[in-house]
């Protein structure tokens, strides 16, 4: 059941999604979807409300029908491609990185390519290791992309419709674990929230926890825990990561002297290692004490539940990392 | 459906801008004026302008690393692309791109793409882009005999074939994928044949043969404007230098005699300076094409070498369209 008000309404994270893509689709006729399954996306309404030529249902071929959804938007659309889970992705990195990242710079700014592409981090569902990674932070590595990473269902509604209204290409990551969380989201069709200005969501001054994506709600669950216990964490989502709102996590820092960064990536070369790195070169002398990180450690995702669980970082692991700070 | 007088007249006057473009270009690259590698398009010229001149000013065409043909060959200036095969800012991609990357929007070309096979679904995307958008644009796409081998050939015709895109698969066969032949690298050689699979037109047509090239690819077109969708073509093609120039393989991948033979009987140019002297054109008009060509090729290279070089302090613009704190500065950048 959605409560509306007249502002805002009660909405899944992932509803706030398809709501995202609807509105933009009915405000803008250049706005198409492309990618598998999608005849039956929003249980078949999306297609049916908007037609074959605006929601295209792929072959299983996500290289290219990456590369032409980069090529329609290279020729006036704005093409929104659902790559599904994330590690699907990988088959369409070469279009993703060669193509779209590249083709406004090495053409002199002749092109330019208006697309997002979509992604879903799905993982801690005993789906095993080829349907579960956390990629989010590889390209990263890759100049020319924005890369958007929401754990609200208000951020993921106004960061979508900010991403799908942007020139350049963004990579939407998308967090499973995140679907089903419910909260207000805007009802005005056109409020966004802006690319590249991260969130303080709760506010403290004893330690500054940055959480990326999924790692979200375990940190707002050990920043409650640790109230209790007369800790009062400060919790930092930067809800871009490409470009990182560098400014929000300093005055944290600034405040709390303290770091904590969680993220549900591998643990070498992640979000988190660059925000550390970040904080360590820019805000050293606000730092009492050493950046923790707390991530997946670098091993692949087994499929049996007892190996699989432990490895994410759990509420009782970010407690226990801070009070090892104080 | 063949070429009219004033579209042959044309079709010689493009081979030749891409002949002499070439020539004069390899010359610049040995004597260092012109960086990077160097892949010229000597030899497949009426393979690239049979299929340009099929097409209007408004279709769009994707290329390869083999770049400097296409854009010449849909009806692009010289000028620009000389100056980008020397680095500079009045380069058609300012500098940005070079040699394997001269994509001219302003003649329909969406990229020249290195990575070999990387601009086939780019061609597909414009085409289906043209089908929401409701227009009778086509997109060509050129791609050579290694690029079959790519999956995003069969992706890209698959789909285009499923959805009825208005797009020309256009593969320019020069036997060779850098030193790999087809004959080792196919399990059957006509590319072309492969169309049967896709459910769609297969075409194999002499790519030393502008005219029977236009005759191919012009069929393909009509057919993709009516919506009756795709179409794949082989040209079979050679490329008379090696894959880039000054590229020497330590053994030899195919046979001297192979590429006397051709560089003899079958340059598509002079080919085509028979059919049009046996058709009535006076020798004294093809000179004056000639000289024309000639004159426009000094122009460009003059162009070039008057453009400025880029300022290093501008290696980021063009990153994005909306910069958002880029670059990023840091201190340790600024240490």
């Amino acid at each position: 059941m959605s409560a509306v008000t007249a502002q805002a309404q009660r909405l899944s994270y992932m509803d706030a999604i398809v709501q995202a893509q609807v509105e933009e689709m009915e405000r803008d006729e250049r706005v198409i979807l492309m990618g598998e399954d999608l005849r039956i996306y929003g249980d078949g309404k999306v297609q049916d409300a908007f037609g074959e030529l605006r929601v295209w249902n792929t072959p299983i071929s996500e290289n290219s029908f990456t590369g032409m959804a980069v090529g329609a938007a290279l020729t006036g659309l704005r093409p929104v491609v659902s790559l599904s889970i994330a590690s699907f992705s990988y088959l369409a990195f070469d279009q993703i990185i060669n193509q779209a990242s590249k083709l406004p710079y090495m053409t002199g700014g002749q092109m330019t390519v208006p697309v997002v592409f979509r992604f879903a981090l799905y993982y801690n569902g005993s789906i095993a290791a080829q349907h579960s990674d956390r990629c989010h932070s590889m390209l990263m590595n890759v100049p020319g992309l924005k890369i958007v990473a929401p754990t609200s269902p208000a951020d993921v509604k106004g960061l979508l419709k900010s991403s799908i209204r942007d020139d350049d290409p963004v990579v939407f990551v998308e967090d499973s674990t995140l679907w089903g969380v419910r909260d207000e989201v805007p009802t005005d069709p056109d409020l966004l929230v802006p690319i590249g200005v991260g969130e303080v969501k709760r506010t403290g001054s004893d330690v500054t926890i940055v959480a990326i994506s999924g790692a979200m709600r375990p940190t707002l669950a050990a920043a409650s825990a640790l109230e209790d216990e007369g800790v009062s964490v400060e919790v930092v989502d930067p809800r871009t990561l490409v470009p990182l709102d560098k400014d929000v996590i300093l005055r944290s820092v600034a405040k709390t002297g303290r770091l904590v960064v969680v993220d549900v990536a591998h643990r070498t070369c992640n979000a988190a290692a660059e925000i550390a790195a970040m904080v360590a070169e820019e805000g050293f002398d606000h730092l009492q004490r050493p950046i923790v990180r707390l991530s997946t450690p670098d091993v692949h995702i087994p499929f049996s539940p007892v190996l699989e669980k432990p490895l994410y970082p759990s509420k009782d692991e970010i407690v226990a990392a801070v009070k090892r700070l104080r | 459906m063949s070429l009219t007088e004033e579209q042959q007249r044309e079709a010689y006057r493009r081979m030749l801008r891409i002949r002499r473009f070439e020539e004069e270009g390899t010359k610049l690259y040995k004597e260092g004026e012109i960086p990077g590698a160097y892949h010229a398009s000597i030899g497949q010229e009426a393979a690239i302008v049979g299929a340009c001149l099929a097409l209007r000013d408004d279709d769009y065409i994707v290329g390869t690393h083999r770049s400097h043909g296409h854009p010449i060959g849909k009806g692009g200036e010289l000028k620009g692309l000389m100056a980008e095969l020397m680095g500079k800012t009045t380069g058609i991609c300012a500098g940005r791109g070079g040699s394997m990357h001269l994509a001219d929007s302003r003649v329909g070309i969406l990229g020249e793409s290195a990575i070999v096979g990387g601009g086939i679904p780019l061609a597909g995307g414009a085409a289906l882009s043209a089908k929401v958008r409701g227009t009778d644009q086509v997109a060509l796409t050129f791609f050579g005999d290694g690029a079959s081998n790519q999956g995003t050939f069969h992706e890209t015709i698959n789909m285009a074939a499923a959805w009825k895109l208005p797009a020309i698969f256009f593969c320019e066969n020069n036997r060779y994928a850098v030193t790999t032949s087809v004959a080792t690298s196919h399990g059957q050689p006509d590319i072309g044949k492969r169309a049967q699979g896709y459910g769609i037109p297969g075409v194999i047509v002499d790519g030393q043969d502008v005219t029977a090239v236009y005759d191919a690819t012009a069929t393909a077109v009509e057919r993709a404007r009516r919506g009756d969708g795709p179409s794949l073509i082989e040209a079979k093609t050679y490329r008379f230098d090696e894959h880039q120039v000054g590229l020497t393989t330590g053994a030899p991948y195919r046979p001297a005699d192979e590429v006397d033979d051709f560089v003899a009987n079958h340059d598509p140019v002079v080919l085509f300076q028979r059919v049009l002297l046996g058709a009535g054109f006076a020798e004294s008009d093809l000179r004056a094409i000639e000289e024309e060509v000639d004159a426009a090729v000094a122009e460009a290279i003059e162009f070039g070498r008057q453009g400025p070089l880029p300022d290093p302090a501008d290696v980021y613009e063009f990153m994005y369209v909306n910069p958002i704190n880029y670059p990023a500065t840091t201190i340790g950048a600024s240490r």
